[in-house]
């Protein structure tokens, strides 16, 4: 007789929320629930008009991070300049309290961008299911979470029900073995899977990062990469939890306590793929032979090595992806066959859910110190939260970083969406470590170029796009 | 929300890969807390130049493609952020179907929450509505009862679709009033998981 075959992570967790079916879609039962200003609104609106109260307040929380500008928030949300960033934020307000959802207000030092605050609090842990209106909610299956974006209805939906409907996804596995180089890490790795499953390779699955170079991931190198997951099209990314995450998560603010955290441990323990477990796809990376990365186009898939050349959109076999990218070349101001690290910047971005943590801070730091930003490059470090920022200040970042001439920023999405005052101009380069170089994310007919904080401090050193790896010292 | 059944409409060509929803509806319309009147920032860069006037050659500024309802677009269609602003937009600009190869996944759930039926074709398909919608008529009709799609030169293109969402979108149920006739064992999951999992009851 055999015996019932494995299961991986994404399984094992699905099955542990499956409330009911219905009609064919599965109601699955949703842990905790992250919102912010921007995509919750009309949710909130929606439950007024059908009368319909939150479930569970004690399972959601609130920040306030997409709109609010990263200077002066000591003021308050009245102080704020654009007056329907600061009703979207005053309604936000409102909303929780009525509500009774725990919010942290812009200024209050446990504000941050959402994916930044959730697993600092300790909210975040393995095993949950959690989503927020915000596609980088992926970011929190570094946890070995089941975590994902959603649509404004379905923010609704969960507020109402505390569940979502779900149909089942495929799982797919991307193996990362070896050594990365000096130089070179979590945010080369997602942007290596992604050149190499294009921007919709995933669509359909979740992935699971697995391998010995993502062990050796830390817990904000691993929040990188399952960050990034979302931009190669898939629902979710996950790293099984093992004793660095159990550490991470040990005595923050919403982590077990006492006898709770050795239960809690237990249960967290059997959330792994079982080694016969079976996977829809399966890719293999050698971390040996990741170059430090960067994009040359408007889609996060447009990658390549910082010494290689921008390629011809006449390489391309797809019709579409050809006008495509002859229109990121136009777009990007870049011609083909051109050494990318020939590219000027105007502006460095350090910042967003992708890389505004601790750990970030400290690589971009490392390179930056003793140095000076290149003449006419306007050079930014927005940390992605107010604990963050106090514990550069603490380790002394925020003093390496202005010496150097960047500007020292309080926390928020800032520049990497530009919906706050920090945007580009026009035709501006931006050498970014967030994760979307879409045509005018940063600001109308910007351009930017994704890569890791160390890149991106090199590149505000060399004032174009420059390899880290001749900054190591 | 909108059932959807049965559409006859003009039909817009938009030829490039993942238009993502940064491009759909840029970030400063974003700031609304309504979720009308977001057609005037649908495509904003594309259709509108840096001083705010129209692009004439943009084909949704075209004349005859003014009123078009149905969208035929390069792959990985609504790539990018979650914001539903983009599935409102589209249907508040008079959007009723997008078809492409393939829809980025949040950005398809979106759709089905709304109304907008997003269409998968296979490439061919695609890529022969792109040309007829570029021709001199470019009336399609779209038949979600019987999953067609009627090109201008009368080809018939079959989908596939999931049938709990198409009956959904046949119907335009309020999916929150149907879970919550699922009360009863959303209580008890919540019971079991109380006695299983009591660090998460008092966070
Ligand atoms: S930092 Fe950027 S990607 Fe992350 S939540 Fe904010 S806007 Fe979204």
């Amino acid at each position: 007789m055999r015996s019932m075959p494995g299961k991986t992570l994404y399984d094992k967790i699905w099955d542990a929320h499956v409330v009911g079916e219905n009609d064919g879609e599965t109601i699955l039962y949703i842990d905790l629930h992250l919102i912010h200003e921007v995509t919750s609104p009309q949710a909130f609106a929606g439950l007024r008009a059908h009368q319909r109260a939150v479930r569970r307040p004690d399972r959601t929380l609130a920040v306030a991070d997409h709109n609010i500008p990263t200077e002066g928030q000591g003021l308050g949300v009245a102080a704020v300049a654009d007056e329907e960033a600061r009703l979207q934020l005053q309604m936000l307000e409102r909303n929780v309290t009525e509500a009774g959802i725990e919010f942290f207000p812009m200024g209050d030092v446990r504000n941050g961008i959402v994916h930044v605050v959730g697993p600092e609090q300790g909210r975040t842990q393995p095993g949950m299911t959690i989503v927020c209106g915000d596609s980088h909610t992926s970011t929190h299956g570094a946890f070995g979470a089941l975590a994902h974006g959603i649509g404004t209805s379905e923010v609704e939906h969960v507020l109402a029900t505390q569940t979502l409907r779900q149909t089942r996804s495929k799982n797919m596995r991307v193996v990362i073995d070896g050594q990365p180089a000096p130089g070179v890490g979590a945010k080369d790795f997602a942007l290596a899977v992604i050149g190499a499953i294009g921007t919709a390779g995933g669509t359909g699955y979740v992935i699971e990062y697995a391998g010995e170079a993502v062990r050796a991931l830390s817990m904000e190198g691993r929040m990188t990469l399952c960050n990034l997951t979302i931009e190669g099209g898939a629902r979710a990314g996950l790293v099984a939890p093992d004793a660095t995450t159990f550490d991470y998560l040990r005595g923050r603010p919403a982590s077990p306590k006492g006898g709770a955290w050795e239960m809690a441990l237990n249960y967290w323990q059997s959330f792994f793929s079982d080694p016969d477990a079976a996977f829809d796809r399966e890719i293999h990376i050698d971390a040996a032979a990741i170059a430090p990365l960067v994009t040359w186009g408007t889609s996060p898939e447009d990658v390549i090595a910082v010494t290689g050349r921008v390629p011809a959109p006449e390489s391309f076999a797809n019709p579409d992806k050809r006008a495509s990218a002859e229109r990121a070349l136009d777009y990007m101001g870049l011609t083909a066959g051109q050494p990318i690290a020939e590219a000027r910047v105007d502006v460095v971005f350090i910042g967003s859910c992708t890389n505004s943590r601790i750990e970030d801070l400290r690589a971009a730091a490392k390179i930056a110190e003793g140095r000076t930003v290149a003449p006419g490059v306007r050079a930014m470090v927005v940390p992605g939260s107010g604990l963050v920022k106090d514990q550069a200040e603490a380790e002394g970042l925020d003093a390496i970083f202005k010496a150097a001439g960047f500007d020292w920023r309080e926390p928020g999405c800032s520049m990497c969406l530009a919906m706050n005052p920090d945007k580009l101009a026009p035709g501006e380069r931006c050498a970014s470590t967030s994760n979307r170089n879409f045509e005018g994310r940063q600001g109308r007919a910007g351009r930017t170029h994704l890569m890791s904080p160390a890149m991106a401090a090199a590149a505000a050193i060399a004032g174009h796009i420059a390899d880290v790896r001749d900054f190591l010292r | 929300m909108q059932p959807f059944i049965r559409l006859d409409a003009k039909v817009a060509p938009l030829p490039l890969a993942n238009i993502d929803t940064d491009q759909i509806i840029p970030k400063q319309f974003l700031k609304t807390v309504e979720r009308e009147g977001l057609a005037k920032g649908l495509f904003y860069d594309l259709r509108f130049d840096g001083e705010g006037r129209e692009k004439p050659d943009f084909v949704l500024n075209r004349p005859e493609y003014k009123g078009a309802g149905v969208l035929v677009a390069g792959d990985n269609f609504g790539c990018g952020s979650s914001r539903e602003h983009a599935p409102w937009a589209l249907m508040d600009f008079g959007i009723r179907c997008v078809v492409s190869t393939s829809f980025a996944d949040i950005f398809n759930n979106n759709c089905f929450q709304n109304g907008l039926l997003p269409v998968v074709l296979a490439a061919p398909q695609v890529q022969q509505l792109m040309e007829e919608a570029k021709g001199g008529n470019h009336l399609v009709t779209v038949d979600l009862e019987a999953q067609t799609v009627v090109s201008p030169s009368g080809a018939v293109f079959h989908f596939d679709i999931d049938p709990q969402r198409k009956a959904k979108m046949l119907s335009g149920l309020d999916p929150i009033g149907e879970t919550l006739q699922a009360r009863d064992e959303i209580d008890l999951y919540e019971m079991k998981r109380a006695l299983a999992q009591p660090w998460l009851e008092d966070a």
